[in-house]
């Protein structure tokens, strides 16, 4: 891996203007007021914009080129769910969930069935969901670092979440809408740009890629000698008669092996495997082989029909429940905002997911290697210098990596301010001191995860998390504002039960990874069962027990869904921390809402 | 917008914006109502935008007192009136809803069952792929806005019907 200084100084470049961004406005950041809320005078285009790029994480920006690389045409639903969370987080729970004034979720679990109980177990729920959001950021930035230097992936890991705790913990919410507003748009020049020019280029060329035409019948060939080094250990099913070189680790002399149609081989990490030209690449896992399978949707038969489904189910449902999530929405000033800015969100977000997909697809033609070595997260890594060499290839990569660092930052700063907030409201007394000692302290559990769990597709690993929140949060947000008969029983018991099917599925999905891959293919996508279960054990419980009923329920009703020159919204951080005439000062006509 | 500082004598204070070279026409003392002094055609003085009213002031206007209460002490008739406002918007999001859902619904379905219909070309591009990822995040948009407006007119509705 040869050291290339353009990528390092985009690194750096981002690295830097992120400090310097978040420390320029932190010095504004005074009050736990602008720690927590950013004073919730953000106007809504650039909260929007602060918004997507909190969301466009590493799974979104690398995450989803490597699923399409490897699954075709189905791999597009993640683009799509991840946009369309958004649209049913508009629908259902924007302005209800504004105009209640609850900062957190535990918050809004408390002021609509006032139950303290629920609220811890919210609060358990939204420290482990992001916590699993958190690990796959954190080892994406590793990933992506080994890419470009020969450093072992621990560096990038850490040198990811320093950076984020040092601006969490001085600047808090104020410091981070601007950083993250920045942010989304960095995100979007480093993957168009680039996809532009890939695009042109490839059109130029007249001809499809090295690897062969995506519409051939063929699986992708290597169109030259290929040295692949497996990173990872791999096991693959050989689909034609292979004749390839392989240095075993701890060999010197390379010796020639022949690999007949229909056997399986694993290569341990550390094996070099040389392919002579024209030979099609194995693939490792379930990655679809040939191309016009890759090409067509729904190709694997009724397994991947309910697995996409599955995947519409945690995602349309998911985004309403992540942690990030709601606490930006505080920041918005009333319920009209937070859903004038969801719109602005749904435009931000589609622009950005065109692009994913013409990288995903044209890293098939040209890096197929990733296919056999596993890292199809460093397709949009590696497609530059694959497509345009010499220094051209090299600047268009720093671009990109620029922005897979951005990506990395901003969604785990934004995680680590929501479960910082939480953590600190909830067992402190919410001040600045214990924010940032909360910020310190939930950032460790990630870490250590991110340095010892084994990296998995990203895209993979969020999708849990998505499961997770749609199978615990979205009932309960979802029947909480819209239906009067919920009791804290119902909730808690939806909640335990929808989380334990998906954390059940999760610890049966891994044993399964780790011993020979038996598990069913619902174990890693397992929402279309646990979200009707849970909204189903919720209701059934809810009409159980009518005693559990909060006797305000009108009275939390009339306050969601008022409109909001009626003036019934009341802030939670307003009442505890008694701010209101300077809200009042700050309000008046300098922000725009 | 702060008050234009003004002299003891009612005369505005030049605008700060126009440099420090620049001097005042001479303001002969004129009796209440102060007159506006033209300013020197060379340098006219920064364009202000002047708003005679601001919509939203007028309409933040509080509604009846009376409507308020109601709704506050949950009387049957202010219960009534925001049950049948949940009503109309969970109409709204479902409906919007729902119809997203279906469009989008309904793909993974048809590529299934209907083979052919996966393997269309649109100038050499599958329909497949142009239609999963091209355009559900315009038709994504266009519910969004078209929520936004639908939600906000159900408000407006709302609270028109309380004042009146």
């Amino acid at each position: 891996m040869q050291l290339n200084p353009w990528a390092l100084s985009g690194i750096a470049t981002v690295a830097v203007l992120t400090f310097y961004l978040g420390h320029r406005s932190s010095r504004f950041a005074n009050t736990t007021h602008d720690f927590l809320v950013a004073r919730r005078t953000v106007r809504s285009r650039r909260n929007a914009a602060a918004i997507s790029g909190e969301y466009l994480s590493a799974a979104s920006f690398l995450g989803i080129a490597g699923i399409i690389l490897k699954d075709g045409a189905d791999g597009l639903w993640f683009p799509i769910g991840f946009t369309a969370g958004y649209l049913a987080l508009m629908l259902f729970v924007a302005a209800p969930l504004r105009r209640s004034g609850a900062y957190t979720l535990p918050d809004f679990l408390e002021a609509r069935l006032g139950s303290v109980v629920l609220r811890r177990c919210g609060t358990f729920f939204v420290v482990f969901i992001g916590t699993l959001y958190l690990v796959p950021q954190l080892q994406g930035a590793g990933l992506a670092l080994t890419t470009v230097l020969d450093v072992p992936s621990w560096v990038g890991v850490v040198a990811v979440f320093v950076l984020v705790v040092a601006n969490v913990m001085a600047g808090g919410m104020r410091a981070i809408t601007v950083v993250q507003a920045f942010q989304y748009w960095l995100k979007l020049f480093a993957i168009a740009v680039p996809a532009f020019v890939l695009c042109a280029v490839f059109l130029a060329g007249g001809k499809p890629g090295p690897a062969g035409s995506l519409g051939s019948p063929a699986p992708p060939v290597f169109a030259s000698e290929t040295t692949v080094d497996i990173r990872t250990d791999v096991a693959f099913e050989v689909h034609t008669l292979t004749q390839v070189v392989v240095r075993h680790p701890g060999e010197t002399v390379p010796h020639e092996e022949v690999w007949v149609q229909g056997s399986t081989r694993e290569l341990p990490s550390g094996t070099s495997v040389r392919f002579p030209s024209g030979t099609p690449v194995p693939t490792v896992g379930e990655a679809k082989v040939d191309n016009t399978e890759w090409l067509r949707p729904g190709s694997g038969g009724l397994e991947d029909l309910l697995r996409t489904y599955s995947l519409i189910f945690a995602t349309f449902l998911g985004t309403m429940g992540l942690p990030h999530v709601l606490v930006r929405f505080y920041t918005n000033p009333d319920g009209r905002a937070a859903r004038r800015t969801t719109v602005h969100v749904l435009l931000l977000l589609g622009l950005f997911y065109l692009f994913p997909t013409i990288l995903g697809a044209l890293s098939r033609m040209y890096v197929p290697e990733l296919l056999l070595t596993g890292q199809t997260d460093a397709a949009v890594l590696r497609l530059p210098s694959a497509m345009v060499p010499g220094v051209a290839g090299q600047v268009i990569g720093a671009v990109v990596l620029a922005g897979a660092f951005a990506a990395f930052l901003s969604t785990s700063s934004g995680l680590l301010v929501s479960l910082a907030g939480v953590v600190s409201t909830d067992l402190s007394k919410g001040r600045v001191p214990d924010f940032r000692i909360a910020a310190g302290l939930v950032g460790v559990a990630p870490l250590a995860l991110a340095l010892f769990l084994r990296p998995n597709d990203l895209s993979l690993s969020v999708g849990m998390s998505f499961a997770l929140a749609a199978s615990t949060f979205s009932p309960v947000l979802l029947l909480g504002v819209w239906w009067r008969r919920l009791t804290w029983p119902g909730a808690m018991t939806g909640m335990i039960v929808g989380g334990g099917l998906v954390l059940a599925a999760l610890v049966i999905d891994v044993v399964g990874r780790f011993t020979g891959g038996w598990a069913p293919w619902f174990t890693d996508q397992p929402a279309l069962f646990t979200v009707p279960a849970a909204f189903l054990v919720t209701i059934l419980v809810s009409l159980a027990t009518p005693n559990g009923r909060p006797a305000d329920v009108n009275a939390v009703m009339l306050r969601l869904h008022a409109p909001d020159r009626l003036g019934f919204m009341r802030d939670r951080a307003v009442a505890r921390f008694g701010q209101v005439e300077e809200r009042a000062r700050l309000g008046r006509g300098r922000h725009r809402k | 917008m702060t008050d234009t500082p003004r002299r003891a004598d009612g005369v505005r204070e030049p605008d700060p914006t126009l440099g420090k070279n620049y001097q005042p026409a001479a303001v002969e003392p004129v009796p209440a109502p102060p007159v506006e002094q033209p300013s020197e055609p060379a340098k006219p003085p920064k364009r202000q935008r002047v708003v005679l009213a601001d919509p939203r002031s007028s309409r933040r206007t509080t509604p009846t007192l009376r409507a308020r209460l109601e709704l506050e002490q949950q009387t049957s008739w202010g219960e009534l009136l925001i049950r049948d406002l949940v009503k109309h918007q969970l109409r709204t999001a479902l409906g919007l809803g729902v119809l997203v859902l279906l469009v989008l619904g309904v793909l993974p379905l048809a590529f299934y069952v209907w083979p052919g219909f996966a393997d269309l070309r649109v100038v050499g591009v599958p329909l497949a792929w142009l239609l999963l990822g091209l355009l559900p995040f315009p038709l994504l948009l266009l519910a969004g806005l078209a929520h936004n407006r639908l939600a906000e007119r159900n408000e407006r509705d709302f609270v028109d019907m309380i004042e009146s």
